[in-house]
């Protein structure tokens, strides 16, 4: 029973869970008029203290396809919290006028401050460099719907993997999975954290191997998920120089790789992946990008009980 | 060594670890008490080498499950008769809560004043707490 229920942390729900959101995200992208209004009436509030357009359209673009309704804001200037107002006040009055609710902000936990203080669903949609659940449900869906499965693959993911929030929770919700193999691909300054290979790769003996160089391996990959490298995260000038083309994918990587392989981004893309790729029938992020608005419509009407 | 006397009827918690029984006094507000309190330091002790007691000549309601979080191996006397009626043994609790605060400056904690600050347990064997919010790992070293 999803109904009333907040999505705070990805694995929050079970397995059961997300594939009761999977499936019924399935059945609005096969035929999405016969679910624009089961939301009517209903307002979807996204408070969002720190700028973010993707999540933010995505949010509402899934909330206006199922005839509800959105207010918010995109800003914390443009909110009380300017005005020194917490995070359990904004979300107590909040709930006076909305039905759910999603929330971006910059401090780690706002998230469940707000789901604890309100009797309506919150949905996390990124507190600081902690959780990004619904980016997660949208891998996931991706990955599902293209792929066909969510077992038995071998999941490279390169770029920055220590501070991407993103990675550590695709790694975390994969680990679910059977048959999963890592393969991760960073410079040794960008490295998965300790706690992640511990607590959760290690301890649920999922294989992985770490390497520094994305052409060593990518031809054993059936997915590779990017992510962007940022020079100011590298010690030095000189490392930065010697590695930075290992984490850009372009044509001539891309021969190496199998024929079904498919590469994910989370966007917004800088220079990791060439714009020469974006033609490659296995570039898949912008259609991971709409992957996200249905997931994100699944859960709205599965937290509202609109599915009924 | 200093000799403190036996009490009648109170409390005794002993094996602290040396240097952590000032803490845990403050903790329970022992400073305050109107009743009467012997705080020992760095006694010899056969078992851990140096150790801190607290004899505490009253009943008092102690929080036990928070002072095994400061310091598990501690053991808590209930005197009667001037002899041990009980022994209570302290384990790392599940959960605590407002002990201590957390030190990850990027935690909502940090900024919302009315927030209670929670830890679970996440890992038993190295006394590893987590902070209910980012989850960030915090310690004992932060009770303040």
């Amino acid at each position: 029973m999803l109904k009333g229920r907040n999505l705070i942390d990805p694995m929050d729900f079970t397995l059961q869970e997300l594939e009761e959101i999977f499936n019924y995200a399935d059945e609005i992208i096969e035929n999405p008029k016969k679910f624009s209004h089961i939301c009517d009436g209903k307002i979807l509030a996204t408070l969002f203290y720190e700028p973010s357009t993707r999540t933010r359209l995505s949010f509402e673009a899934a909330m206006l396809r199922l005839g509800g309704q959105v207010l918010g804001f995109s800003e914390a200037n443009s909110s009380s919290a300017a005005k020194g107002e917490s995070v359990a006040d904004t979300i107590r009055t909040v709930e006076c006028y909305a039905d759910i609710a999603a929330i971006r902000h910059p401090k780690e936990g706002a998230a469940k401050v707000a789901a604890m203080n309100s009797q309506m669903s919150v949905i996390n949609a990124g507190d600081g460099g902690h959780q990004h659940p619904t980016q997660t449900l949208t891998d996931l869906l991706t990955i599902r719907n293209i792929k066909g499965t969510l077992s038995n693959l071998t999941i490279g993911i390169c770029g920055d993997l220590k501070f991407g929030r993103t990675v550590h929770s695709l790694i975390k919700a994969m680990s679910r999975y059977e048959n999963i193999k890592f393969i991760l691909i960073a410079p040794n300054e960008l490295t998965i954290p300790k706690y992640i290979k511990v607590e959760v790769l290690e301890k649920n003996k999922i294989e992985f191997i770490e390497v520094e160089k994305l052409e060593d391996v990518i031809e054993d990959l059936d997915i590779l998920y990017m992510t962007r490298v940022q020079k100011e995260r590298f010690f030095n000038e000189e490392d930065y120089v010697r590695l930075k083309d290992s984490y850009i994918l372009d044509k001539e990587k891309m021969l190496k790789a199998k024929k079904d392989m498919i590469i994910m981004h989370p966007l917004p893309r800088v220079n990791e992946i060439a714009v020469e790729i974006d033609k490659d029938p296995r570039a898949c992020y912008f259609r991971q990008a709409k992957y996200g608005m249905y997931a994100r419509m699944a859960l709205i009407a599965k937290l509202l009980g609109a599915d009924k | 060594m200093v000799t403190i006397n036996s009490i009648k009827r109170g409390i005794v918690i002993d094996h602290i670890k040396a240097g952590v029984g000032l803490k845990i006094f403050n903790y329970l507000g022992l400073d305050k008490a109107e009743f009467t309190v012997a705080l020992i330091m760095n006694a010899p002790s056969k078992k851990i080498g140096r150790k801190d007691i607290i004899k505490i000549e009253n009943e008092i309601d102690i929080d036990f499950t928070v002072l095994g979080f400061i310091d598990p191996n501690i053991t808590i006397n209930i005197i009667t008769g001037e002899k041990i009626e009980s022994k209570v043994k302290l384990n790392l609790p599940d959960k605590i809560e407002n002990v201590i605060k957390c030190n990850n400056p990027r935690c909502i904690t940090s900024t919302e004043q009315e927030i209670q600050h929670s830890f679970y347990l996440s890992n038993r064997e190295n006394g590893e707490y987590r902070c209910m919010y980012c989850d960030e790992v915090n310690n004992n070293n932060n009770v303040s």
